[in-house]
């Protein structure tokens, strides 16, 4: 005669080995959906270097703030970093293996995120980074900032957003812009910029790039 | 009154003072009392280079200790073991006392573990500074540095244990939680058993 307890005891043998390998499998279902290549898998790992809300974050490198930031320029950026024109070994390995529609949507995506600025960045020529992003510095050929990134620094077209950018990212591009952009002999956009980085004293640069990192 | 062989031996009591005052002054000197130091070296090793599952210390960013001790203080690092022990080992640590004890284990010269399997180290070694971007993970590189030094309150992985790094890994990958602003959930989430012992076995050998 089979009792309660026997048929409770078979039930929760049964039960309890499928319990255990769901959860086991939630795991795997996870490792399986962010390898499949999705754009919300693909958007999830750049969000987790430059910060879950775009807004940049402070590696062993620092990486620059996406949020807002104009859509053809992303994809230009991706662009020059699968052709080897802007060189940077994590970025290459990061961008040669997604598609011309992922680019897009990538960049699309990243257009729609407005976090507070990252922040951080010394307060001591704020004053000087404003005027020189507002009047330039006519004597050194160093053209107003505002001139193309926009009076609220929010860029256009392949002019990137400046507002809110990560200060030592600015910091480390407009000081080293020759060694990592305009590489190769075909022609890129970012010699525009090469001049004026050139033209910019180190702490004219600091300046600037504490100004724009608090521009919202 | 004194005599020839009282004056000896006074010497010789002299001199063994003199030679202990000048050896205890060349022993490193620490901020923070030989207590707290103490409730430390108990579970991670006398010179703070690990024991056991208590993860080397010698050599760690200071700021990373500091902000392990945080968040063993508030509970949002919850690992096993974490929970077990450190919630308890720090809870009476104040900040200040929390620094100092970070800037002394950081000055410790750092010994590599080198017990991952070495076979897995090249693979570990491709993952750590490319990340693997069709499966959407990420280069350690990127915020860890080229040695696995670390920088800030990024740790040094560089030399860790192979079963300390592999179980964080997997721990992460469990659902358990870091301090409030880490990114490792989301790094450690994507990594299959493989990688992860590829990747802990390579850290185990970098000096």
């Amino acid at each position: 005669m089979v009792g309660i307890r026997s048929i409770v005891r078979l039930v929760l043998l049964t039960a309890l080995p499928a319990v255990v390998f769901a959860a086991a499998g939630h795991a795997e279902d996870r490792i399986v959906a962010a390898r499949q290549g999705g754009l919300e898998a693909k958007l999830e790992y750049c969000k987790t270097c430059h910060g879950l809300s775009g807004q940049g974050y402070l590696g062993y490198f620092p990486m620059p703030r996406l949020a807002g930031q104009q859509p053809e320029y992303i994809e230009a950026q991706l662009r020059a970093f699968i052709e080897r024109r802007r060189t940077n070994p994590i970025m290459f390995n990061v961008a040669h293996v997604l598609s011309p529609s992922m680019l897009t949507a990538l960049a699309t995506h990243f257009r729609g995120l407005n976090p507070r600025p990252f922040g951080g960045a010394p307060r001591g020529s704020l004053a000087e980074g404003k005027r020189i992003f507002e009047e330039g510095l006519p004597e050194a050929n160093v053209p107003a900032c505002s001139a193309c990134h926009g009076t609220e620094g929010k860029g256009q077209n392949e002019i990137p957003r400046l507002a809110g950018q990560v200060y030592a990212y600015t910091v480390g591009q407009l000081t080293g812009w020759k060694k990592e952009r305009g590489q190769g002999s075909a022609v890129d956009t970012s010699a525009i910029m090469a001049p004026t980085a050139h033209n910019l004293t180190r702490s004219q640069v600091e300046a600037v790039a504490a100004y724009v990192s608090n521009l919202p | 009154m004194l005599n020839a062989r009282k004056l000896g031996i006074m010497k010789r009591i002299g001199l063994k003072i003199a030679i202990l005052a000048i050896v205890a002054t060349a022993i490193p000197a620490w901020a923070g009392d030989d207590a707290g130091i103490r409730n430390c070296t108990w579970c991670h090793g006398t010179s703070g280079q690990g024991y056991m599952v208590a993860p080397r210390l010698a050599g760690q960013r200071p700021q990373y200790i500091e902000s392990q001790i945080r968040s063993f203080r508030e509970h949002t690092r919850d690992n096993p073991f974490s929970k077990q022990y450190m919630w308890g080992a720090v809870a009476a640590l104040d900040p200040d006392a929390a620094r100092d004890l970070a800037i002394y284990f950081a000055k410790i010269a750092p010994k590599a573990a080198n017990d991952g399997d070495r076979d897995l180290a090249a693979r570990g070694r491709t993952i750590y500074l490319e990340g693997i971007p069709e499966a959407n993970i990420v280069s350690c590189y990127a915020c860890h540095g080229p040695d696995a030094e670390g920088v800030r309150d990024i740790p040094r992985l560089g030399g860790l244990a192979y079963f300390y790094l592999k179980g964080r890994l997997e721990q992460w990958g469990q659902g358990y939680h870091s301090g409030i602003e880490s990114p490792m959930p989301l790094v450690a989430s994507k990594l299959g058993p493989d990688e992860i012992e590829a990747l802990a076995s390579y850290l185990s050998f970098v000096k």
